[in-house]
């Protein structure tokens, strides 16, 4: 009998969007290192493969003023990777690090670092952003042209691949006796010159556990596929019902073997919520719950304004929706978010056709129409659903984005764990020491991208 | 009136043959339970803080010399959760890299590390470091004919003096009490207690706010290495500590006036600078052995040490006579540069520390986690800071 497809899980650090609940009870410090230390250490007892902590480098804005609604403020991340490893064993360590505002020798060195800091277990969530207003908090600026940003980012991770290979195994002889510390004088040398950058010199960290971090790849966008596909060992894409699941991971496996690349070796992850209840009904009492707790009325305004690209803020959350129109012109009203909404015009007179027949407020419309929850039900409700999305080619592991710091997958880990264990779908232990062991990946260097950067 | 005692890691020791009589720690410049080790013992010992040198790339060519070297920042925030009272300061270089990282960086060691992280500044003096990142061109500041080095040196610090401008401007960015966590407005944050830092400059202009609110210290302790008047200006301009590299007591002297004309000099809005001396040290309980272990490192590196820090050779009773006759020309501390780990550590930590109490320059046990405290810092506000309003 074969045995089932494994279901790969990651604990993802409750992040500044309204997904995120700050205003319950529970809800502790999004910034104290305790809130890191026990997500990690609680997804560590659960035999998760990874803890996952997201990244951005300007505040956001709405209406040209820092948006305040939702959790503002973050630690850094490298900072904060290095210092769970001190207190965790196997869990791997997953960051987003930006490629547009970044340099290749630094990132190469940080992630070498933390992968030698944790033993083999660095992740690298590769993301761009390209945009402008980023750019204002760094010596370039928005330099890079938004249709340049994968082209740059292949070449950046070229470079860095190759600053993790320029130390062969075992060039670190450090013979006492002949006075060789390393094997010879190539070690660690480094030259790389590309489109985008031009660079040499001596790298400083020898050939870690993995030799290079497992890179995730984030983006929806054709090219972001493209580069995932080149280069990701997985893919971190945003939650779908099951048919669209399904068809986005085909669309990602279908595009491997044209690259000499096999079906396993590219992991598709998507980030879900999930609420665990004592049965499906209270499962579903909760998630309606926790729906209205992410959708307070000043949020509910600033929603609508992410579709309606005007200034709401005369409108009350418990009246009806605006009679004018979206404005469809170039975004004003929001930055350092992504935007989607490809028909605003025909989104909103939908929400207003809706509103009107169910007699809904602003409020009510949207945290009904707000991301409802992934997978909401009892433990084993939940269970069954995430094994068969694995066994049916849906994903192949999921990363879970709780709403309450620290404790959010306490339920999580209790309960549902244990019933995929059951399943036979979910390690009991350890079995390996480094990220690319629990995510069942080849070795890095396994496979290299050709033609996508430009040289 | 007691002393900070620091303690600065480099490699396997500060002396380039270190290595080669490291024994089994020959292997372990990258281990990190080596770094955990000594930050471990360090605290034990009651030091003060430990210093992380870094630097850009490595020399090439070599092939006799520690060349690896784990990031700074990163190995301080490895061994953060492993110490509760000691002060980490791991070294950032000011030139080619982005302020807005550094600070974000420094900032987060201060939430992991409970208000115990300060960061030593240095620049990039070769042309080698600006081809790692390929985006300007630099210079070897020790090749250049004398007429030119102190101008191209004072380039850097003049880079790096607004870069740590921009680090204390981010950290300021946020004022204490920005969260506020307001579910009656739905407010998690004051935004009128976040700042744009609109900093400009011909090296960079940086808009903030900082992403990491504003750090248990306020202000991590910035920290500068001098032995040149032009880098002291520097960090008259822009440090709280100064580690000086006196021969003697008489330069000591020299070297402390110089700074406070420098400091005098500028408009430093900050607290007189603490000043520190560092000494490089084989200190071991038998003199003799000290100095012939000097020796046999000279011998054993290509070069023998070449270094801006006196060299001292000797047993723990000497060094703490040295220390405590420096003192008394207004030293703030002492950073200790052990040239061989493997041999020097221990001596600092089982009977240097010890001497050093009993003499009265170190004091008993910790009484603060907070760094700053330790050094007399008071905390500061932002200086972003609105005035309270007038009802």
């Amino acid at each position: 009998m074969t045995a089932k497809r494994q279901v790969h899980l990651g604990a993802h650090f409750p992040g500044v969007n309204n997904t995120t609940v700050w205003s319950d009870p529970a809800s502790a410090s999004q910034i104290e290192f305790e809130s890191f230390v026990q997500l990690a250490q609680a997804a560590e007892r659960g035999y998760f493969d990874f803890f996952f902590l997201a990244e951005g480098l300007r505040l956001r804005e709405q209406r040209g003023q820092i948006h305040d609604l939702d959790v503002v403020g973050r630690p850094d991340t490298f900072t904060v990777l290095a210092a769970l490893a001190s207190v965790t064993e196997h869990l791997g360590l997953i960051g987003t690090i930006n490629a547009t505002y970044n340099e290749p020798y630094d990132v190469a060195r940080q992630f070498a670092t933390l992968d030698v800091l944790s033993g083999g277990r660095a992740g690298w969530n590769v993301v761009t952003s390209p945009d402008p207003f980023t750019g204002e908090n760094f010596r370039r600026g928005g330099y890079l042209p938004r249709e340049q940003r994968y082209e740059h980012a292949a070449e950046f991770v070229d470079v860095a691949r190759q600053l993790w290979s320029s130390w062969p195994a075992d060039s670190l002889t450090a013979d006492t006796s002949t006075g060789a510390y390393v094997s010879d004088s190539s070690v660690g040398e480094f030259e790389f010159t590309g489109k985008h950058h031009a660079v040499r010199g001596r790298f400083t960290v020898p050939q870690t556990p993995q030799v290079e971090p497992v890179l995730l790849q984030a983006g929806d966008s054709d090219d972001g596929r493209d580069f995932g596909a080149a280069y990701g060992d997985a893919i971190f894409t945003r939650g779908r019902p099951l048919p669209q699941a399904q068809e986005f991971y085909a669309s990602i496996k279908d595009r491997l073997a044209p690259l000499g690349r096999s079906s396993d070796d590219v992991l598709i992850l998507p980030g879900v919520t999930v609420v665990v209840g004592d049965s499906d009904d209270d499962a579903a009492e909760k998630a309606a719950y926790i729906r209205s707790q992410q959708v307070s009325g000043p949020t509910a305004i600033r929603l609508l304004e992410l579709l309606w690209n005007r200034d709401l803020s005369a409108y009350d959350p418990d009246g009806p929706l605006p009679e004018i129109d979206p404005d469809t012109s170039e975004n004003t009203i929001f930055q350092g978010q992504v935007k989607h909404y490809t028909d605003p015009l025909a989104t909103a007179a939908e929400w207003r056709q809706y509103a009107e027949q169910k007699n809904l407020s602003i409020r009510e419309l949207m945290i009904e129409r707000a991301s409802r929850q992934t997978f909401i039900g009892s433990a084993q409700t939940i269970a069954e659903q995430l094994d068969t999305w694995v066994q049916t080619r849906a994903a192949d592991g999921f990363i879970l984005v709780p709403h309450l710091t620290p404790g959010g997958l306490d339920d999580f880990i209790d309960q549902v764990v244990p019933e995929l264990q059951n399943r036979g779908v979910f390690r009991t232990e350890y079995t390996g020491s480094t990220l690319r062991d629990h995510l069942d990946l080849p070795p890095a260097g396994h496979y290299r991208a050709e033609g996508l950067a430009t040289r | 009136m007691t002393l900070q005692v620091e303690l600065a890691l480099n490699g396997l020791g500060w002396h380039p043959g270190a290595w080669r009589l490291a024994g089994p720690d020959a292997h372990r410049a990258s281990d990190p339970r080596y770094w955990a080790e000594i930050a471990v013992a360090a605290e034990s010992a009651g030091l003060d803080a430990i210093g992380f040198e870094d630097s850009i790339g490595a020399p090439s060519a070599t092939t006799n010399t520690v060349i690896d070297r784990l990031d700074a920042v990163l190995l301080a925030s490895f061994v953060a959760p492993k110490t509760s009272h000691i002060g980490l300061f791991p070294t950032i270089i000011a030139n080619h890299h982005e302020p807005f990282h550094h600070a974000k960086a420094i900032a987060t060691l201060d939430f992991i590390s409970h208000g115990r992280a300060g960061v030593r500044v240095r620049v990039a003096p070769t042309a080698a470091a600006a081809e790692v990142f390929g985006r300007r061109t630099g210079v070897d500041i020790a090749k250049l004919p004398a007429a030119e080095r102190e101008a191209a040196l004072a380039a850097l610090l003049d880079e790096a003096a607004d870069h740590t401008e921009v680090l204390r401007r981010l950290w300021d960015s946020w004022e204490d009490g920005a969260e506020i966590r307001d579910v009656s407005t739905g407010r998690f944050i004051d935004r009128n207690k976040l700042h744009y830092i609109d900093f400009e400059s011909r090296w960079f202009s940086i808009k903030g706010p900082s992403i990491v609110p504003r750090p248990p210290q306020g202000q991590p302790p910035v920290s500068v290495l001098s032995h040149q008047p032009v880098i002291t200006a520097f960090a008259a301009l822009s440090a709280d500590l100064i580690y000086v590299t006196p021969d003697d007591r008489a330069e000591l002297a020299e070297l402390i006036a110089e700074i406070r004309e420098l400091e005098a000099a500028v408009d430093r809005g900050l607290p007189p600078l603490r000043i520190l001396a560092d000494i490089a040290v084989s200190v071991d309980p038998n003199t003799d052995v000290a100095s012939a272990r000097l020796s046999e490192l000279n011998k054993l590196a290509a070069d023998p040490l070449d270094s801006d820090a006196l060299v001292f050779a000797g047993n723990p009773t000497e060094l703490t006579d040295l220390i405590e006759d420096w003192r008394s020309e207004g030293l703030a501390g002492v950073r200790l540069r052990p040239i061989s780990n493997r041999h020097n550590i221990t001596t600092i930590t089982n009977q240097l520390a010890p001497q050093l109490r009993e003499r009265g320059l170190l004091r008993d046990a910790y009484a603060e986690t907070i760094l700053r405290d330790r050094y007399g810092l008071a905390r500061p506000r932002s200086r972003y800071t609105q005035p309270a309003e007038v009802v």
